[in-house]
């Protein structure tokens, strides 16, 4: 199971918990996850975010693999100059 | 209307037909095609297009082209002689005194007129002298120590 | 990756492959291009920072003699406005479009309603006069205060924000929040809180050469484009987007750039040049005046940042909260996010939250500006934690070092950091002669740190083995930098041959596989590692052909020093790539390889600098005396046009911590769009930069490189600010910290009542 870190102001709107548990594989699949948990928390989550796994962020991720022990991130995206 | 003008332009006799009003920066590019002369702001304030009008620094978007009629332009593009570069355009390069490059053509023109009336310039003298060019990318420290460097190279004292 | 290995082109300096092109105006930049059939597009732009268009009348204009096409937002497909809908009205490319050409409203004083093409500047320019635009004059909004206080006009009054439930519409783009921990409770361990609020103006990234193209289309809907950008892939695909056309139809051929900073990231000119293009059939030449770059491109606008941060008398952090308001401009999409994840990312903080929100003005569409978002950020906590230490009696420096992120701290945006080099930075400033040099009278010492993620993204290489011998190599990227010079140093290294040997060509959208964008200081390093994975492609296809020659297995060979080796035996004499490269058409054809990757593994950087002032009691004026940036650059593959970012980086910092600014007059109009009002640095303003690269290699790249360009614009401003607090016991939170500001300060201190 991955650990997974939400951003608190998604947490709120979905159920509460900013760490959970998820099966993972890889971020697609995590997503998938999630979304059954919390329905309509994946729509918000995929295309919009980045992803950081174990500490490496990903600013578009689908088939990133997610390890049992992968610790996974949200965070807003970013632009570079 | 249009006026023909006969001018020297990197020791070359040219004559060409210039629109009333405009700049001889303008006339290099547009109708000379020697873009080697940059616009950075057309208004005197950033040196992107100095050359030498007989013998003076000038920017080129604030002088008209009618101008220099009979006189003498040199542009960045004459600065090398046939295969051999300009001991300031070595140094730039091996100094790598240029990021983007967009600035550098001014920046050696306006080196070399400096270099021409003080062979032996203080970094100081080397700043305020080029204070009217502007660069954006090196923070001019590797633009200063080339300009010295090739100073030094002018004079013999290196090698 | 060893630190042991020694290397032949790594860390050396060579001359760039384009520099003699660039030092006798052979380059051709964005506005050196011309066509025989070529016209002249020029754009009319609002008078005003708010306003509705009514009507634009256009006949008089047409009908001039020499103009061949006139064109309004009317002209551009409004593909967006389902899509937008759905997206609540925050769709980008809606954006894009918009900003590209006004529709209903101009947003801002600069902001494009009209265009022409003719066979003059002077034709298009007189043209433009005739153009009769008729605006309804709308109330606007300028800055944060006004932006937020009820009953503001609103930029967009059909917007809602983002992030705030149950919100209604506002001129807030949108709201974010991130963090760890409870900072209620780490503020109630701390000994010392301190709480402050920081601003900062409006500043332009400032490149010399401003935007520029050249379009030429055909009556079968093809489109050709010269254009200066950070990314021919990113002209290729916004435009594509905003005409709807399709990407192959659609040839984008990177010019030379003069300077970009981020602000090149995006388009402004050649949907516009297309589109007349089209309407014309003629090619189209853009290029917009000084004054152009300044009211309607790039700039990053003004901040407020509320900040508090809390620590122990061990001087150990305990919480941080900050609460961040950045202006976007007049479409909203600020680098708030950024400013928000990078604001306390230096440190280790137990219990850290801040909270962003993106604000529209009527003011250009902000870039992106080099780091994005984090030297606002920096300015703010950097000024706290110099306060900080000075309460604690601390020495700045290792204040910072007791906080220091490192590998495994939980980083203030989310994960845990893997290995940065932020401890050995630091350490580097502390050892550093500058650090403990003897000042003089009004004169001040500052340090700061910074932080910046960089960026990986997708990268297209191409590595082409000549029949001689020598390499030739297709980049995506145009070169802003002297990014040639390091692909070419990383292609010699990988094949053992001589740098000489190889050239590095930024190849068109036609040309190399699909390359973001030249920004996030992503170059050396993805591209870099694109290029890496082609060549050694090249150098498996090699010591098969060796192998072939041999009549062994392929395994039995492999390449050192620009030779393929027999394993095991001195016998049969090793093959050179020249002998290689020659029979390459006997042993199975030309040698060539591609790769196309998103990179993995950036390597997060970080910078500190040490900065003296002397500040001049009369006048108020800063001088900077000496200045040292210190930074991990993974690995410098060539070290000068690392130092070259650091020294530039450091030098545009100054500039917006001294000087720059817009400044706008009640109408909302810019009122210093030159160089002569808007100063930037020049020679005699500033010292010798020096520099310090520490080498903390990033294990995911093969020679350890991590980005390195936007990393040294982000301590400039604390470093600057510390030091003038240093040198006048006066502490500055606004921007910029121009004679006459200071000078008040100052008097201010001096006279009798103050404390
Ligand atoms: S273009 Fe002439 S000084 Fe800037
Ligand atoms: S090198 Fe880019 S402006 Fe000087």
């Amino acid at each position: 199971m991955a650990r997974v870190i939400l951003p608190q102001a998604l947490a709120d709107r979905f159920g509460g918990e900013v760490q959970l548990e998820i099966e993972g594989g890889n971020v697609r699949a995590l997503l998938a996850a999630l979304d059954a948990r919390y329905p309509g928390i994946g729509q918000e989550l995929e295309g919009r975010v980045a992803v950081a796994i174990d500490g490496e962020i990903h600013n578009d991720p689908l088939l990133e693999p997610v390890e049992e022990q992968s610790e996974v991130h949200f965070l807003p995206r970013l632009a570079g100059g | 209307m249009k006026r023909h003008i006969s001018t020297t332009i990197d020791g070359e006799a040219l004559e060409f037909l210039s629109e009333d009003g405009q700049t001889l920066l303008d006339a290099l590019r547009d109708v000379l095609l020697k873009t080697g002369t940059k616009e950075g702001c057309g208004t005197g304030d950033c040196g992107a297009c100095s050359v030498m009008l007989d013998g003076r620094l000038v920017c080129s978007c604030l002088v008209l082209a009618a101008e220099v009629e009979g006189a003498s332009v040199e542009t960045v593009e004459g600065l090398a002689e046939a295969g051999e570069l300009h001991p300031l355009q070595k140094r730039f390069l091996e100094g790598a005194a240029l990021q983007c490059g967009v600035c550098t053509p001014g920046f050696l023109v306006a080196a070399k007129a400096l270099l021409e009336i003080n062979p032996d310039p203080s970094e100081k003298e080397v700043r305020y002298w080029l204070a009217g060019n502007l660069c954006r990318c090196t923070g001019y420290d590797k633009i200063i120590r080339s300009v010295l460097d090739a100073a030094a190279d002018m004079r013999g004292e290196t090698e | 990756m060893s630190d042991e290995k020694k290397f032949r082109w790594v860390g050396t300096r060579p001359i760039r492959p384009d520099g003699v092109d660039k030092v006798t105006g052979r380059a051709q930049y964005g506005a050196d291009f011309a066509l025989p059939d070529m016209l002249w597009g020029r754009v009319l732009r609002s008078p005003h920072a708010h306003a509705r268009i009514l009507s634009i009348e256009t006949g008089a204009a047409a009908a001039l003699e020499g103009v061949h096409a006139v064109m309004t937002g009317q002209d551009l497909p409004d593909l967006f406005a389902e899509k937008a809908a759905a997206a609540g009205g925050h769709d980008d490319s809606n954006n894009l479009a918009h900003n590209v050409m006004a529709r209903d409203k101009a947003l801002y004083h600069g902001h494009a309603v009209a265009a022409v093409a003719a066979t003059s500047r002077e034709i298009a320019e007189r043209a433009l006069e005739l153009i009769d635009v008729e605006y309804e004059v709308l109330p606007h909004v300028l800055d944060i205060h006004a932006a937020l206080a009820p009953g503001a006009p609103l930029v967009h009054p059909d917007r809602v924000a983002q992030g705030i439930e149950n919100s209604g519409p506002s001129n807030i783009a949108k709201r974010l929040q991130i963090g760890h921990g409870d900072p209620e409770e780490g503020f109630a361990e701390a000994d010392e809180i301190i709480e402050r609020e920081f601003s900062t103006r409006p500043v332009h990234q400032g490149y010399i050469e401003p935007h520029a193209c050249l379009a030429q289309t055909t009556q079968d809907g093809r489109v050709t484009l010269w254009s200066s950008s950070q990314g021919h892939f990113m002209v290729r695909d916004y435009t594509a987007k905003l005409l709807d056309i399709d990407l192959s139809l659609v040839r984008v051929i990177p010019a030379e750039i003069g300077g970009g900073f981020g602000g090149k990231t995006t388009v402004y000119l050649e949907p516009i040049a297309v589109s007349l293009s089209r309407k014309s059939g003629r090619s189209v030449k853009m290029v917009m005046s000084r004054e152009e770059v300044f009211r309607a491109s790039g700039p990053t606008l003004g901040t407020r940042i509320k900040i508090k941060v809390g620590v122990t008398r061990e001087g150990v952090l305990t919480a941080g909260e900050a609460t961040l308001h950045y202006e976007g401009g007049a479409f909203g999409g600020s680098s708030v996010g950024a400013g928000c994840m990078t604001i306390f990312a230096p440190y280790a903080f137990p219990h850290v939250r801040s909270t962003g929100y993106d604000i529209m003005v009527n003011k250009p569409k902000g870039a992106a500006y080099r780091a994005p978002g984090a030297p606002m950020a920096a300015f703010a906590l950097e000024t706290v934690m110099d306060e900080l230490a000075q309460r604690l009696e601390i020495d700045p420096v290792d204040f910072r070092l007791r906080n220091a992120a490192k590998e495994g701290t939980l980083a203030s945006f989310g994960p845990r950091y893997r290995r940065i080099g932020c401890v050995e930075t630091l350490e580097a400033v502390r050892d550093h002669p500058h650090y403990s040099a003897p000042l003089g009278p009004n004169q001040g010492r500052g340090v700061a740190l910074g932080f910046w993620f960089n960026a990986g993204l997708q990268s297209s290489a191409g590595v082409n083995l000549n029949p001689d011998g020598t390499v030739t190599v297709l980049s995506g990227n145009p070169d802003i930098g002297g990014s040639r010079a390091s692909l070419a140093i990383m292609t010699a290294e990988e094949l053992g041959i001589e740098y000489e040997h190889v050239d590095v060509m930024v190849a068109d959208t036609h040309a190399v596989g699909y390359t973001d964008v030249t920004g996030g200081s992503r170059v050396t390093f993805a591209t870099g590692m694109a290029i890496i994975e082609a060549v050694r492609d090249v150098m498996g296809q090699l010591c098969q052909r060796a192998a072939a020659v041999w009549e062994v297995d392929a395994e039995r060979v492999s390449w050192h020093e620009g030779e393929a080796r027999l394993d095991g035996g001195f016998e049969p004499a090793p093959l050179g790539l020249a002998e290689l490269a020659k029979n390459a058409g006997k042993t199975g054809g030309p040698i060539s390889a591609r790769a196309a990757l998103t990179a993995r593994g950036v390597g997060m950087g970080f910078g500190a600098h040490i900065c003296d002032v002397e500040v001049d009691p009369e006048t108020g004026r800063i001088d900077v005396i000496r200045y040292t940036a210190v930074q991990d650059a993974g690995r410098a593959i060539h070290p000068s046009y690392v130092e070259g970012q650091m020294q530039g980086g450091a030098v545009q910092g100054i500039g917006w911590a001294l000087n720059e600014e817009y400044v706008f007059d009640d109408e909302g109009r810019v009122q210093n769009p030159g160089f002569l009002d808007y100063r930037i640095p020049v020679a005699s303003d500033v010292p010798m930069i020096d520099t310090v690269i520490v080498e903390v290699p990033n294990p995911a790249h093969p020679y350890g490189v991590r980005g390195v360009g936007e990393v040294p614009i982000v301590p400039p401003i604390p470093a600057v600010v510390n030091a003038v607090h240093a040198a006048t016991g006066i502490r500055f939170c606004d921007l910029p910290l121009s004679p006459a500001r200071v000078l008040a300060r100052l008097d201010e201190a001096r006279s009798p009542g103050s404390a």
